[in-house]
């Protein structure tokens, strides 16, 4: 089994289905916090819906509205249930923070190399780890 | 993290429930980013009044104390609201009142907004109501710990007026106006203020149209990294670098650039890197051309109904410019244009008679806010065009609608034509 090891950002333990994006997400004009879907017409993921999916991502881009997007995910019910992302940025950071949901950053490989979309993740940010358990379940 | 002794009282209780929140939202925040402690500020620029659905319903629930506490503290209940601890400003919202009868935008929106604007204004809020405060009387000094949001704004502050703040959030704005504290972190230290790429202009780049696409590229280039920009740059105006640190701000996430000779932290290259010089990216006519296709790829009908200009935020000499270039002259009937200024600006240009000339052409200046902060544009708007290669960034995702991107005077062509006629 595949276990990548990184720092904690926001501690706690999840699994679920890893949603991997290549390219950095922008928050504000990037998501849509109603339908958790990101948004953005050049990006790879336009029209994706994050919700309830573990977000694997480069890091976070444009506006300082990032971390209120995704704080009003999850007063909204739309939020991702953790995140794993290779650059530390303080959008990314406070995001992660204000989203209240397990976060890995500064991992040993690149996340968005290692894991795939659909792969089943547990997420274990207290201890710093993510396991790959296996691909999708269809 | 290492907390002072006023820090811990904070987190203690000790100023009251609502700064104890602030601060368990700064300690948590800071060992996120691995900070090693907190630094003083005393420079907040924050949003607090923008009403949205979900924050309406807060207020609705609890009032403005709940709206501040749950966002702007990330507490979970309504906590009481004391005066803001250090200097702080409302950043853009959402339209105001001159707004009405112009922008469909709901008027329950603007009543709900001038309320906020009450509550924080008896708490020191300054309700500045721009993306530009730094054209408004909020100068902060070369060196000084500030806490910022709006990315154009914290990108300008690092690099053209040589303050120090990482691009913050509602949250970090909110906690660190109550506490005069920010997690010190990134920008706030001299070796992660250093320059991290080397960007070598090969064509001329000269004028507002061009400093945006040269951001534009710079910041697709480097991300969030640090570049230095040389090469056939002439010398830019505070217009120009707004345009630019924008720019750079939305394709990636720059929140600090250095010009040679211009910004005040690089007298000169080598000082710009703090030591070796990396190899320069160049910038010619055929990265131009794919800059100026990309920021037009989100355009396909020719036929304009909306103009937009001053994003960031218009300075007096670019509506000065709008007023030349609409003198005398009168928009299509069915194409509308907005100018976005900062209220105190407006009220120069009004008394400067720029703003009667725009007017009488059939143009406004509208305060506050944007079309992409308040997702509205005139009615039935399908296609628009701007001079802001910001909002050609990010206004089709937010409206749904096409976008051109141009100069002033192709802007004013379009409005006054209805027919976009713009190119390189």
């Amino acid at each position: 089994m595949t276990v990548l090891r990184g720092r904690t950002v926001v501690p706690g333990v999840v699994e679920g289905e890893a949603l991997v994006s290549h390219e950095t997400i922008s928050g504000w004009g990037g998501i849509d916090p109603a339908t958790g879907t990101i948004i953005e017409r050049r990006h790879e993921l336009c029209g994706v819906c994050f919700t309830g999916k573990i977000l694997v991502f480069p890091g976070a881009k444009g506006s300082s509205g990032w971390s209120g997007f995704f704080q009003t995910t999850r007063l909204l019910g739309t939020a991702p249930i953790g995140m794993i992302f290779t650059v530390m940025t303080t959008k990314a950071a406070l995001g992660a923070v204000v989203t209240r949901v397990p976060a890995l950053s500064d991992l040993d490989r690149d996340p968005t190399e290692a894991i795939s979309t659909g792969d089943r993740l547990r997420l274990d940010a207290t201890a710093g780890t993510v396991e790959i358990l296996g691909p999708a379940v269809s | 993290m290492k907390l002072t002794d006023d820090d811990k009282a904070m987190r203690d209780g000790a100023e009251g429930p609502a700064v104890a929140a602030a601060m368990d939202l700064l300690i948590r925040y800071g060992e996120a980013l691995g900070a090693e402690r907190l630094c003083d500020v005393r420079n907040v620029a924050g949003t607090t009044t923008q009403p949205s659905p979900a924050k309406a319903k807060l207020v609705a629930e609890g009032g403005w104390e709940k709206a501040f506490s749950i966002i702007n503290l990330d507490a979970d209940e309504a906590l009481p609201v004391p005066d803001m601890k250090v200097p702080t400003c409302q950043l853009q919202q959402g339209f105001g009142p001159d707004s009405v009868g112009i922008a469909p935008y709901p008027e329950k929106f603007v009543e709900l907004q001038s309320d906020a604007e009450a509550f924080y204004g008896r708490r020191g809020v300054h309700i500045l109501a721009t993306c530009t405060p730094y054209q408004v009387g909020n100068l902060p000094t070369r060196g000084e710990h500030i806490a910022w949001m709006e990315s154009s704004a914290v990108v300008y502050a690092n690099s053209v007026l040589g303050a120090r703040t990482n691009c913050e959030g509602g949250g970090s704005t909110g906690a660190a106006s109550l506490t005069g504290r920010i997690p010190c972190w990134g920008n706030h230290h001299d070796a992660h203020r250093r320059g991290t790429h080397l960007v070598r202009a090969d064509v001329p780049v000269s004028g507002f149209r061009d400093w945006g696409m040269f951001g534009y590229f710079v910041g697709e280039l480097v991300q969030e990294a640090r570049p230095v920009v040389v090469g056939e740059l002439a010398r830019p105006d505070l217009t120009e670098l707004k345009h630019f640190g924008a720019a750079a701000a939305s394709s990636g996430g720059v929140e600090l650039y250095h010009v040679p000779g211009i910004t005040p932290e690089a007298p000169d290259v080598e000082v710009a890197f703090g030591g070796a010089v990396p190899e320069a990216v160049g910038y010619g006519a055929a990265e131009r051309r794919r800059v100026y296709e990309t920021l037009n790829d989100q355009g396909g009908c020719t036929d304009v109904d909306f103009v937009l200009l001053g994003c960031p935020h218009a300075s007096l000499d670019q509506i000065r410019a709008a007023a030349r270039a609409l003198d005398g002259r009168r928009l299509h009937s069915g194409t509308q244009l907005w100018i976005m200024a900062p209220r105190a600006l407006k009220d120069t240009a009004d008394r400067s008679g720029y703003t009667a000339v725009i007017e009488a052409a059939g143009g406004k200046i509208l305060a506050d806010s944007c079309p992409a902060m308040s997702r509205s544009a005139p009615p039935g708007t399908k296609v628009f065009a701007t001079d802001s290669a910001k909002q050609a960034h990010y206004l089709p995702a937010i409206l749904g609608i096409e976008a051109w991107f141009g100069t002033l005077d192709e802007c004013v062509d379009a409005a006054v034509t209805g027919r976009w006629r713009g190119g390189l």
